[in-house]
């Protein structure tokens, strides 16, 4: 680190900080979603990472038709392009999780495979819907810019935004879990399936509402990515590792654990990537991960779980 | 001899597929492929070690590890280091500024051989560090989580992972690892021409070999009173370890001997195809794997040769003609033989292969009626 002023490191972290707290938000979202997925329900669902995409597809989708029919609405469409997110990916869970992931509840080895399979249709789907290149769509102007409280620093808008919206997601998911009637029946449903159903919770029924509620958050995460980077067929498998690692290593269906992993890894791996390249960065976070779960597998905060 | 024929072979129709498919490899795909597509086919076995490798650790095991391409990567580097070295000596790499080291290190600015590397240059260390590093690798990743009794969906999480890194640091250390082209132009082995036909031949054969004799050994461990025990703890994990065995111990064998078979195959790969690249390491060529085992049955040590050759001929033959087709089939395909035959071809033909036998004898009853018993049916020439 050897050539920086003092005043130089502190603005470099400040803003290598901030570029990380952009990944931090996207990871977040992903992690939630799965982190209701595969923490509540026990699925291992690698098509995660494709429902992340539609969400992004779907944006891109809402802002190339706004531009071409009602280019006035240019200002609003991006609220209404995530809410439109939110739904579709959440839609095409639900039919996920009634054709395929119901039958397989027992398995979950299999589920691996199965959503995988799932991922490669989709995969295809998008190239075959939106063509190999990658897209990104027009964002408004008030996402555009930086934000500047002192000269070296330049903070980026669309990553405030982005924080935000994850902030408004976490709050909601938290209070739906924790608060509300139905995350009562969730997590009774995750504790004991059976005692659940014999006091008349429908499971199934919460299965797939868990499971559509999982995806759509996927969905609102693909549309904050459009805001950071451009979206490609493959873009989904780039970060499902990563969300996976997420999940583990805040413990599963430990929701301040997710909030808690999704910071330490986006952190390090942003301020790392400053100082060495890259690559070798998500090298060093990976397996310092690794090697944290294998003195602790199950997580930084395991909530006790009856299976 | 009963010995042999139970425990080795697994009694009459263990027998017949062992040998079905040994006349299938050794005769029939040499009589009639041309160079070109029985190397193709050579290629395809490698990868069949691996799909073998997951029927033991997954199937009898119940442990899906999603990082076979790591051993496979493994083994492959070991022999495409050492084919590498042997390339590159002063007098092909003359014109390099640093002559006598491999071209991709020349590249990017590297002056002498790194010292993991020095050592490949010796073929007897190579041999034994295919077989080593990969297996004393298991044994770590192994036992830090059987011990701990890590398992499941986390186990297959983390062997992901390590997947991930690993073919983030191959691509990443170009200097060192040949980067995202792997390691490439390889021609001699102990200074005989490996491109040449003969050779790739006499390798698919030697692969075929070693492919039959690992399905034997699997065999043997399987019907053992090991493979016993390892399909207790499949099913009641708990109950095993309160009858007062040491379960972790059972897994980690098993996890190692897959992953010394699949750098078997790794090491094969190199040698028939004549490169290896962090293409063959990542996520995406292990679950292939799993999905050659699935396919095949992940039950069946001999299912899941056949699930690789089928795969393979199918991606190949759909991604030359129709490569948008290939991923949707391929998808649909994953997904079916989850939903519907979670025991893979070997299941079908559990299920429904007597059906295919009884036509079979009766066919041959026919003809035995026809024609080797006195009738008065009128011959063929006449009708």
């Amino acid at each position: 680190m050897g050539d920086y002023t003092y005043s130089e490191l502190g603005s470099i972290f400040a803003m290598q900080g901030f570029a990380g707290i952009s990944l931090f938000s996207v990871l977040l979202l992903m992690a939630l979603g799965l982190a209701i997925i595969f923490g509540q329900m026990g699925v291992i669902n690698m098509a995660h990472g494709e429902f992340m995409a539609v969400g992004a597809y779907t944006t891109y989708f809402v802002s190339v038709i706004t531009e071409k029919y009602l280019p006035g609405f240019m200002p609003y469409y991006f609220v209404f392009a995530i809410f439109l997110a939110f739904i579709v990916a959440g839609t095409l869970g639900y039919l996920a999780e009634f054709a395929l992931i119901r039958h397989l509840y027992k398995r979950p080895l299999d589920t691996l495979l199965a959503t995988w399979g799932l991922s490669l249709i989709m995969q295809q789907s998008f190239r075959s819907l939106f063509g190999a290149r990658e897209v990104s769509p027009t964002l408004p102007e008030w996402l555009l810019g930086s934000y500047q409280p002192i000269e070296s620093i330049h903070i980026p808008i669309n990553g405030m935004f982005v924080l935000g919206l994850t902030g408004f997601v976490t709050l909601g998911v938290f209070y739906l879990l924790h608060k509300s009637k139905w995350g009562l029946c969730v997590r009774a449903t995750t504790q004991n399936r059976i005692m659940s159903s014999a006091v008349g919770i429908n499971t199934k029924k919460i299965d797939r509402y868990t499971f559509a509620l999982g995806c759509g958050i996927a969905g609102i995460a693909g549309g904050a990515f459009t805001t950071i980077a451009s979206t490609g067929p493959t873009t989904g498998t780039l970060y499902i590792v990563d969300t996976f690692m997420v999940v583990v290593f805040g413990g599963a269906a430990s929701l301040f654990g997710t909030i808690i992993s999704a910071f330490s890894i986006a952190q390090a791996q942003s301020l790392l990537e400053f100082f060495i390249s890259g690559s070798m960065a998500k090298v060093y976070t990976l397996f310092a991960l690794v090697l944290i779960l294998m003195f602790r597998p199950e997580g930084l905060f395991a909530s006790k779980v009856r299976r | 001899m009963t010995f042999v024929y139970q425990k080795l072979m697994g009694g009459k129709s263990g027998l017949s597929g062992f040998i079905i498919l040994a006349v299938l490899i050794l005769v029939i795909f040499p009589l009639f492929l041309d160079s070109f597509r029985l190397n193709l086919v050579g290629k395809y076995l490698t990868y069949a070690f691996a799909a073998v490798s997951l029927v033991l650790i997954w199937g009898y095991g119940g442990v899906l590890s999603l990082g076979q391409g790591i051993f496979f990567g493994l083994g492959g580097y070991g022999m495409a280091m050492f084919l590498k070295l042997e390339a590159s000596s002063i007098a092909n790499t003359a014109i390099q500024s640093t002559p006598g080291i491999p071209d991709f290190m020349d590249w990017n600015q590297i002056t002498s051989l790194p010292w993991f590397w020095e050592p490949f240059n010796s073929f007897t260390f190579t041999i034994l560090a295919i077989l080593i590093i990969p297996t004393i690798f298991a044994y770590i990743i192994g036992a830090a989580m059987f011990k701990r009794r890590v398992g499941g969906v986390y186990f297959a999480i983390i062997t992901q992972v390590i997947a991930v890194i690993l073919t983030i640091l191959i691509v990443g250390q170009q200097g060192f690892t040949g980067g995202i082209n792997g390691i490439t132009d390889l021609r001699t082995l102990n200074g005989w021409d490996i491109t040449s036909d003969s050779a790739k031949n006499l390798f698919y054969f030697i692969n075929c070999g070693l492919l039959l004799t690992v399905i034997i050994i699997s065999r043997f461990i399987l019907t053992s009173k090991f493979g016993s025990l390892l399909l207790a703890i499949r099913d009641k994990e708990d109950r095993v370890r309160f009858s007062g065995y040491d379960v972790s111990n059972f897994k980690i064998f098993v996890f190692c001997f897959a992953a010394l078979i699949s750098a078997i195959g790794g090491a094969m790969f190199t040698l028939q195809v004549g490169f290896m690249s962090p293409s063959f390491v990542g996520i995406v060529p292990s679950i292939e794997m799993v999905i050659f085992a699935a396919v095949g049955g992940r039950m069946s040590l001999i299912g899941a040769v056949y699930g690789t050759l089928l795969i393979n001929f199918g991606k190949t033959g759909f991604s030359e003609s129709f490569p948008e087709l290939w991923l949707f089939l391929m998808g649909g395909l994953f997904i079916s033989v989850v939903m519907f035959f979670p025991n893979g071809l070997a299941g079908l033909w559990q299920d429904y292969g007597h059906h295919v036998t009884n036509k079979f004898d009766f066919i041959i009853n026919l003809f035995k009626r026809k024609f080797l018993t006195k009738s008065d049916a009128p011959s063929i020439e006449k009708s």
